[in-house]
């Protein structure tokens, strides 16, 4: 019993502790050797989680990886999905792109973020690949235009676009008395319909959703915000002075209708509205169980619908309608929409590019990119697939491709994401009244002033 | 072992003065304490060095200020104070700091020790596993808890709603108020364990001689007992605020700073700017300052209760 004393027994563990602490920390010349033997594994980063982008990683499962296995049997392709809210999802990216021992081959980006992330050296220029890739010459030229970075180089391979509308139920609303099929001309028959709404329904229904939290993240600003702000006379950023307008009538008139909204108790309850799930719970539950009249939305929520999607509602089609978002007061060209879409990127530490490369191409052929639309639910990049008979059979897709003749695209310039994220928080302090619309638009100045510097900024 | 130590001790004392130069045992003292001397030199003094630094740039997490890093002196400072959010997050931070640390785990805690002085063993070991539980929680468990207390379908709407009473959406409404509760429930039992030890050590004859000499209870409290814990407090109250300052992950889960800017306290205004607006050099910059008011604090405590730490 000698033989094991305590002190002994102490400075044993003391040298294990020291063992596995060294250990931890050689990490990085352990996942060196790890590559290597990895050389034949290309990892794929995009967001999952809450039934998001489920279709994507149907399509990838049993569609493009099973090809792309077959074509290179000793190469394995992993899945490294990211669960975080979609403002998370960015901020998380960026950090990943920053090492070679965690960057993955291949990264899903949303376009917006294309412009920003390739001015920080984070992604791979793809000119040279796609110089001998006949099939970029497919995709849409406006498509296109959200992938190339300010230096003029290409950095992703767009794989869907989409438009944003209002998603109606038929139902709820010819209860409240609104003829259907519904076609609001300004803002004011939207604000008509949801007062109808709440007026002649049941309390559990909301009248009328919009993203409005920061949580939501790109999707206050883009789905919400900007769905606004590109119905009134003044964009976000003029594109001939290349500054950014931050004083406007069309700025104040905004915040001022997304007030109302919940000044008038229109909207969801804030609990609802202001948490990173709320596009879940609008879509997969309150919208299926007719609790929800209006949702300023995108195209890809039929993808929720499915018989493979998240929440499976087959009478979605019968029951919805997918209405124009229309100008403020109805001026030309009537209606309006924005577009984004999300590409396919090779970080610049990836240590497999040119497996990457191969893998983007098979992905983005014309069959493989109509199976994720099918799946996904959102609109093609590709001129060829868009004409497709079981694409153009697909349910709304003829309303969505429709706003696409008034659609808008996010000004791609450096420090759109900065002041994306400004939106986002004066939304949510609007909604939540803690600031008038006036005060939005004084702190929006001040702070994109701050943000992209003096002389990039003009009022109207 | 103890005597061991001491002789150690005098060594490297001697050596780091520079006397006896050829002592054979100071080279070993300092090979023995290198280890430890480079890994607090590589983990805690250079990040601090690091945040000093960055919080004097414009490094960004994307974009074109990723890459190229420029000194841009004061103006993460500037801005920051020109900034109406930050002001608001330090209003917050200060009402958060009172009701939850102060007010709440401090006069609670304190109370609870007092309450259980001299009671009966198992009143105060039951009482004592009580409070210490939510203290033994983790941080990111106890917020969960408090959500599921308090959210919309949560516990407490249920109970509402069983006795005939409408569901308020408690953590919407009432925001601040409801982390203030939930961190005082995580952290009062720390308090509380801290008074325990100092009244436990106050002489039942000081007290006892003051109740013959006349003294009411209060005046026993007041006059005899709290001077003489002084110091518990003052510790105590340094301790918990500096813990209060920084409490990020039980605001995140259960507010996310929200609604609105009604519990953006700095930690959470910091997260927002470094990793939601992509700032990560005014984001060093605001936990500077967060740091500089913990001192502050501290300071403050010190000075107005005279005590020597």
């Amino acid at each position: 019993m000698r033989f094991f004393s305590w002190r002994k027994m102490i400075g044993l563990m003391m040298a294990m502790m020291f063992c596995l602490v060294a250990a931890a920390c050689s990490d990085g010349s352990a996942s060196e050797t790890d590559s290597e033997s990895a050389e034949n594994e290309i990892s794929i980063t995009y967001r999952s989680g809450g039934g998001t982008n489920k279709g994507l990683t149907d399509w990838l499962n049993e569609e493009v990886i099973p090809q792309f296995e077959e074509e290179h049997p000793d190469v394995n392709v992993k899945l490294a999905p990211l669960e975080v809210n979609e403002g998370d999802y960015f901020a998380k990216v960026s950090l990943l792109l920053q090492s070679e021992n965690t960057a993955p081959d291949i990264v899903t980006e949303d376009t917006f973020m294309v412009n920003s992330d390739a001015s920080a050296g984070y992604l791979e220029p793809l000119d040279e690949r796609i110089e001998g890739w006949d099939e970029w010459d497919s995709i849409t030229e406006n498509v296109k235009n959200g992938v190339i970075a300010q230096d003029g180089k290409i950095y992703g391979v767009p794989y869907n676009t989409d438009s944003r509308g209002l998603w109606y139920n038929k139902e709820l609303l010819e209860q409240a008395g609104v003829e259907v099929p519904w076609e609001p001309k300004s803002w004011d028959d939207i604000l008509a319909a949801a007062t109808a709404v709440k007026e002649n329904l049941p309390d559990d229904v909301v009248p009328l959703w919009m993203n409005s939290g920061k949580a939501t993240g790109e999707a206050t600003s883009m789905q919400t915000f900007q769905m606004l702000l590109y119905g009134t006379d003044d964009p976000l950023y003029d594109h001939e002075s290349q500054k950014w307008i931050v004083e406007s009538d069309g700025l104040l008139d905004s915040f001022k209708f997304i007030d109302t909204v919940y000044e008038q108790d229109l909207g969801p309850e804030l609990s609802q509205v202001l948490n990173g799930q709320g596009g879940t719970v609008a879509y997969q539950q309150l919208m299926p169980q007719g609790k929800l009249a209006i949702g300023l939305d995108g195209i890809w929520q039929t993808g929720n619908w499915h018989e493979d999607g998240a929440a499976p509602w087959p009478e979605a089609f019968d029951t919805l309608g997918f209405a124009a978002m229309p100008t403020q007061n109805g001026e030309a060209p009537g209606t309006t929409s924005m577009s984004g879409g999300w590409a396919l990127s090779i970080p610049a530490k990836s240590n497999s590019k040119d497996l990457a490369w191969e893998f983007i191409k098979l992905a983005s052929t014309k069959e493989n990119n109509l199976k994720l639309q099918l799946k996904d639910g959102n609109l093609t990049p590709r001129e060829d697939v868009a004409q497709e008979p079981e694409y153009l059979e697909m349910e709304m897709f003829e309303e969505a491709s429709s706003f696409l003749e008034n659609t808008h695209f996010r000004p791609a310039v450096d420090k759109y994401p900065n002041v994306s994220t400004v939106i986002q928080t004066l939304v949510e302090n609007v909604v939540s009244d803690k600031i008038t619309p006036e005060e939005a638009v004084e702190q929006y100045k001040q702070e994109v002033t701050e943000i992209v510097g003096e002389d990039l900024v003009t009022s109207k | 072992m103890r005597a061991d130590v001491q002789t150690q001790r005098n060594q490297i004392g001697s050596s780091s003065i520079g006397k006896k130069k050829k002592d054979p045992t100071a080279l070993r003292s300092v090979l023995f304490l290198l280890p430890s001397w480079i890994l607090l030199l590589i983990f805690f003094i250079g990040p601090i060095l690091l945040t000093f630094y960055f919080s004097f740039t414009n490094l960004a997490l994307t974009g074109t200020q990723a890459q190229n890093i420029e000194f841009v002196g004061f103006q993460n400072f500037v801005s920051m104070f020109e900034d109406p959010t930050f002001r608001i997050s330090v209003m917050k931070t200060i009402v958060f700091l009172f009701l939850s640390a102060i007010v709440g785990q401090q006069i609670l805690g304190f109370l609870l020790a007092i309450l259980m002085k001299e009671k009966n063993p198992t009143f105060r070991r039951l009482i004592g596993i009580i409070v210490i539980a939510g203290w033994v929680t983790p941080e990111i468990v106890v917020a969960f808890c408090w959500v599921a207390f308090l959210n919309d379908n949560g516990t407490l709407n249920m109970i509402l709603n069983a006795i005939g009473l409408e569901s308020i959406t408690w953590l919407y409404t009432f925001p601040m108020i409801s982390v203030c509760i939930a961190n005082i429930w995580h952290g009062t039992a720390f308090s509380m364990m801290v008074f325990q030890a100092s009244l436990d050590d106050v002489p039942k004859t000081i007290e006892e001689a003051a109740t013959i000499d006349g003294a009411s209870r209060l005046q026993v409290l007041i006059r005899i007992i709290l001077p003489m814990v002084k110091g518990s407090i003052v510790t105590n109250m340094i301790l918990v605020t500096l813990q209060t300052l920084g409490v990020f992950t039980l605001i995140f889960t259960m507010t996310g700073g929200g609604p609105g800017t009604s519990t953006q306290t700095l930690p959470i205004f910091m997260y927002n700017q470094a990793f939601v607006n992509y700032q990560l050099g005014y984001g060093t910059a605001i936990s500077l300052v967060l740091l500089v008011i913990g001192i502050i604090a501290s300071l403050f405590y010190i000075r107005s209760m005279k005590v020597k730490i």
